[in-house]
């Protein structure tokens, strides 16, 4: 593909770059078929309960799932980078965001599991 | 270009945050559709909340998928300019209707 | 332990672009460094191999090449830091152009350096006294942690962007850029930003910090590359780019 994984590669900054943009990728073209599913459940409000129903369906769940982590990792990566470029270097920042990000990551994905 | 992205990555992230939260908030609460409804239905704020979130998911989307076309593959400039236009319609033409559709949703 | 053996196999790229890599077997010294390596295949078992070198001392950076896939400068490092179970791949620079064998051809390189208007640009017009700098001011700080670089090219061969981007002026042109913008006697920042700024310029950096992993010197070009986003933000809302 890029050619990515060579030696020269292996480190976090390179992994973060990766997640970030193979993650905007997979949201690009999940966003549209939120919106269709939604615009589809709110005709009324019995496809909207219908919906809500089916949203309780291991599939379904496991989607919303993909979908949550994908998109906490995405923001978390984003933030990072956006730290990366506006805020003063810090030799920690790499520890730091990777630290928040792993938490934003691990509270977005429990919430999702106890919504069940 | 560069700017946008990252003032609609600025947006985005407040914006995300505060969609998960409300609709984790609605599953837990376990809301019914009715509920749902009756808190966004005529909601100005509602609205001018997601259309925010709209405009700003379709700067930040297009403007990566650009990036990632001219940096992956072969395709030319014009093409990947093209292909990211189209990225942009969906998401706005798809965004705001849902968004416009919420508000006015009818019991 | 792989040190054991008295011996070290040797990958090394023969050929331009088209070639392919030819093995040697070379005998381990005591504090070995590549470079070391290199030279022993060139004087004792083939005179036709082509690389480069200097000062063999870690000051010069023309002995730099990909070494296990990495891009180093082989003087500086020890056959025993790289070599993994007794054998070592040594390729030319990635990202340039091969003349031949273990030698690229820098040009390149040094175009986008002009190209970013790395070079002082003196005011039309002589001062009328010294310039002040200060020692202590942010400007003075940043050029500070910019300036040491001496143009070996092993972050531009680290560096992805540059692979996937033809006209990606590369962390050393945009490291020296920076280094110059915080010159406070420059008189040439505006036309450099202007050169910086935009796709082929430091808006194309994605932060991965392979250059900074990567440099002999221990320099950082994605800070340097922050900086000049940000400056050419600034001046982009402000009105003057």
């Amino acid at each position: 593909m890029k050619g990515f994984s060579r030696a020269s590669n292996r480190h976090p900054s390179y992994w973060a770059f990766i997640v970030h943009r193979l993650s905007g990728i997979l949201l690009t073209l999940f966003l549209p078929t939120h919106f269709w599913a939604l615009a589809l459940a709110i005709e009324s409000e019995a496809t909207l309960d219908e919906m809500l129903r089916w949203s309780d369906h291991p599939l379904v769940r496991a989607s919303e799932f993909i979908l949550v982590v994908l998109l906490a990792a995405h923001l978390t990566g984003g933030l990072r980078l956006l730290a990366v470029e506006f805020l003063p270097w810090n030799d920690r920042q790499k520890t730091i965001l990777a630290a928040a990000g792993g938490i934003a990551l691990g509270v977005g994905v429990l919430f999702l599991l106890n919504a069940a | 270009m560069w700017t946008a992205q990252r003032a609609s990555a600025a947006v985005l992230a407040i914006a995300v945050t505060v969609h998960l939260a409300t609709v984790i908030y609605a599953v837990r609460g376990d809301l019914t559709a009715a509920e749902i409804i009756a808190r966004v239905q005529g909601n100005v704020a509602w609205l001018i909340f997601y259309v925010i979130f709209v405009l700003a998911a379709a700067t930040h989307a297009p403007i990566g998928i650009r990036t990632i076309l001219l940096e992956s593959t072969p395709l030319a400039p014009r093409i990947a300019d093209a292909l990211s236009a189209a990225v942009l319609l969906i998401i706005l033409i798809l965004g705001l209707r849902t968004a416009f559709g919420l508000y006015a949703l009818q019991t | 332990m792989s040190d054991a053996s008295d011996t070290l196999i040797v990958s090394v790229w023969r050929g331009a672009t088209e070639g392919q890599l030819v093995e040697y077997t070379v005998p381990r010294r005591d504090n070995q460094t590549v470079l070391d390596a290199v030279t022993y295949i060139q004087r004792h078992l083939d005179p036709t191999l082509s690389y480069r070198f200097a000062c063999r001392v870690g000051m010069c950076g023309s002995c730099a090449m990909t070494v296990n896939g990495v891009p180093r400068w082989t003087c500086r490092t020890h056959v025993t830091k790289v070599a993994k179970a007794g054998r070592l791949k040594l390729e030319p620079l990635r990202n340039l152009r091969v003349i031949k064998d273990l030698a690229v051809d820098m040009s390149a390189f040094f175009d986008k350096l002009a190209r970013a208007r790395g070079s002082f640009q003196p005011p039309k017009s002589p001062r009328s006294d010294f310039a002040v700098v200060r020692p202590d001011s942010a400007e003075r700080r940043n050029a500070e942690a910019a300036i040491e670089c001496i143009g070996c090219g092993v972050c531009y061969s680290a560096c992805d962007v540059v692979a996937w981007n033809r006209e990606y002026l590369g962390p050393a042109a945009l490291n020296r850029a920076w280094s110059l913008i915080n010159d406070v006697r420059d008189a040439g920042n505006l036309g450099r930003l202007l050169a910086v700024a935009g796709d082929a310029g430091c808006h194309a950096c994605h932060s991965h910090q392979s250059c900074r992993q990567w440099c002999p010197k221990h320099l950082n070009p994605t800070a340097s590359i922050a900086g000049l986003k940000r400056a050419a933000a600034k001046s982009a809302l402000k009105g003057t780019l």
